[in-house]
């Protein structure tokens, strides 16, 4: 566990917009590395990042960034970047511009200013198109730059509200790669994202959302073990499908043994999946089976997303 | 705490503050306000405002032969007068500074945008402040720029009576308490606009009560009267206009004030304005839903 100084702490945060429940109780502690925050439309994700960068305050709690408050702007600013939703722009800006005058506000002189604004642009793509006004870029241009403004600083953490919204197929794939050499380099990176198998596949842990309370926060596999309601999915490719599968089956906490169709693996259901590993493990010592594969089917995003939110994994 | 503690805090927050970065980023604030809103198609009506009363003096200028005697400078002047102290600085620049000042943050928020101001490591007082002397630099520009033409325009057309009255006679002295007058008017305004934008969504209405009180100030008590822009004002007007007719509501009479302390008076109602804003601004939230 890091100290509080160093993770992003929402303390019992709730926001309301009037009587209109915004987020409610929120507390956790955020960890360097890759966040995603996930839930359906009006779950409070936007309200979440809005609350963590100040933009809106909370009506009840505490949040502090790496031991900040917004209370402390320019200490803060200096740590966090944020993308947002905000698909808009000042009138006539171009993109370069877009970037350059806030790194000035950040205090950096010109000539440091134009070297990073050159270097956000090219992480994001971005340097070919820099001196076109931004009225003229398309939505994932748009996007892409309103990315490079928020990296241009270098910030510890960052933020981004649906980063991926509008991005062609390999657009996306270098932003994901951007965002994991980020986390790779000790950024907090907090996203919040529809694609939940591009989420899933980045994510350290994911924070679930619902109706503007956390559902369930922290590693995704912790988070699927806690899911007790629905049974953990193993898919073992082994060589004695038939046999693996009676003897599963003698466990009282395995509920289904489904031999696949072509034979040659078994996907189990299991309340207690350590126990299961454990009855593996004699099985093979035994050599009665000779197993190829043993993975978890249902400790995705997807899987958690649809059995603490109920919806089948779409647009959220 | 004693008065020494509360000094000496004072003295240490001072020495805290990163001044020079404050100074950059007023700097780059007010660049890039001046820029996005000095000549915009937004602004058309506000320019129109400045330039109506320009176009009518060149009008009169080019067609209006009859009145190049000298005979007529008084009369030139008093109209003058009535330009500036009636047409801008009751109308024009308070109808002006409401559509720059309140667009700062509010057009912020029509266009989005605001959040981006937001953040950035900037305080939020650093940004009152910068779009203030923005707001201020644009109103001045304007303001002065119009009222140099219509002085010009005035006294132009007598030729060397004109000179001689602008350069030996009072000319001169009227012209500097013209642009004494408009340079405070936009500040006392834009400061109020300033203010009011931070307060309510929409300024149209505190507008009309801002103007109302602007007329019916002077017959409160003084105290009541330095919270109106114009009774400063009135004590720096070059020429004293008995304005009879419709035009009277227009006419405020208070009590008699050194130039001076109207100067520094009105400057320190509109810091007062201005330090409000800086608390006002700390409420502002990014809910561009309910915009």
């Amino acid at each position: 566990m890091s100290s509080p100084d160093r993770q992003i702490v929402f303390e019992n945060v709730s926001k309301f917009y009037g009587e209109v429940l915004g987020v409610n109780r929120v507390t956790f502690a955020l960890d360097q590395g890759i966040t995603s925050l996930v839930g359906p439309n009006g779950s409070g994700k936007t309200t979440l990042m809005n609350l963590l960068t100040g933009l809106i305050t909370p009506s009840r709690g505490s949040i502090r960034v790496l031991g900040l408050t917004t209370r402390q702007p320019i200490e803060f600013f200096r740590q966090v970047g944020y993308c947002t939703q905000f698909d808009s722009f000042p009138p006539g800006t171009t993109g370069y511009d877009f970037i350059f005058w806030p790194l000035r506000l950040h205090g950096f002189g010109s000539k440091q200013a134009a070297k990073l604004t050159d270097e956000a642009l090219e992480r994001a793509g971005m340097a070919q198109v820099a001196k076109r006004k931004v009225a003229g870029y398309s939505k994932g241009m748009r996007q892409r730059i309103r990315l490079a403004q928020s990296i241009a600083h270098h910030p510890s953490v960052l933020v981004l509200d649906e980063p991926l919204n509008g991005l062609d197929p390999i657009a996306r794939a270098e932003a994901i790669a951007l965002f994991e050499s980020l986390a790779k380099q000790g950024l907090h990176v907090i996203i919040s994202s529809h694609i939940l198998e591009e989420v899933d596949r980045i994510s350290d842990r994911v924070v679930l959302m619902s109706s503007g309370y956390v559902v369930a926060e922290g590693q995704i596999r912790e988070v699927r073990k806690e899911v007790r309601d629905h049974p953990m999915q193993i898919l073992v490719r082994c060589s004695n499908a038939a046999r693996l599968a009676s003897a599963a089956f003698e466990l009282n906490h395995v509920v289904e043994a489904k031999i696949l169709n072509d034979g040659c693996g078994v996907l189990i259901r299991t309340r207690d999946a350590e126990q299961f590993y454990l009855l593996l493990n004699k099985i093979v010592c035994s050599g009665l089976i000779e197993v190829d594969a043993v993975a978890p089917a249902d400790d995705d995003v997807n899987s958690i997303y649809q059995y603490l939110i109920g919806s089948n994994g779409g647009p959220v | 705490m004693s008065a020494d503690d509360v000094i000496m805090r004072a003295r240490k927050w001072m020495q805290e503050q990163p001044w020079e970065l404050y100074g950059t980023q007023v700097s780059v604030l007010v660049r890039n306000e001046v820029r996005r809103n000095l000549f915009t198609r937004r602004r058309l009506w506000v320019y129109l405002l400045v330039v109506i009363p320009v176009l009518i003096l060149l009008a009169h200028n080019l067609f209006g032969h009859d009145t190049t005697d000298a005979y007529y400078i008084e009369t030139e002047t008093r109209v003058l007068a009535g330009i500036v102290q009636l047409y801008y600085v009751r109308l024009g620049i308070f109808f002006a500074c409401m559509g720059i000042f309140t667009w700062l943050f509010r057009g912020e928020m029509v266009e989005r945008t605001l959040h981006y101001q937001f953040l950035v490591p900037v305080r939020r007082e650093v940004l009152v402040i910068g779009k203030f002397l923005a707001g201020t630099l644009i109103a001045i520009f304007l303001f002065e720029t119009a009222v140099l033409a219509c002085f010009y325009l005035t006294y132009s057309r007598f030729g060397a009576a004109g000179r001689a009255y602008v350069f030996d006679g009072p000319g001169l002295h009227q012209l500097s308490a013209y642009a004494l007058v408009t340079a405070l008017a936009c500040i006392g305004y834009g400061s109020v606009f300033l203010a009011l934008s931070l307060l309510f969504k929409n300024t149209i209405v505190p507008g009309i009560v801002l103007m109302g009180w602007e007329t019916i100030a002077p017959i409160f008590p003084t105290w009541a009267q330095r919270l109106s822009v114009t009774s400063y004002l009135r004590h720096l007007c070059p020429i004293s206009l008995p304005v009879e007719g419709p035009m009277a509501i227009f006419t405020v009479v208070t009590e008699p004030v050194s130039p001076v302390v109207a100067v520094v008076g009105l400057l320190c109602f509109s810091v007062a304005v201005i330090v409000l804003s800086c608390f006002l601004i700390d409420r502002i939230e990014i809910t561009y839903t309910v915009e």
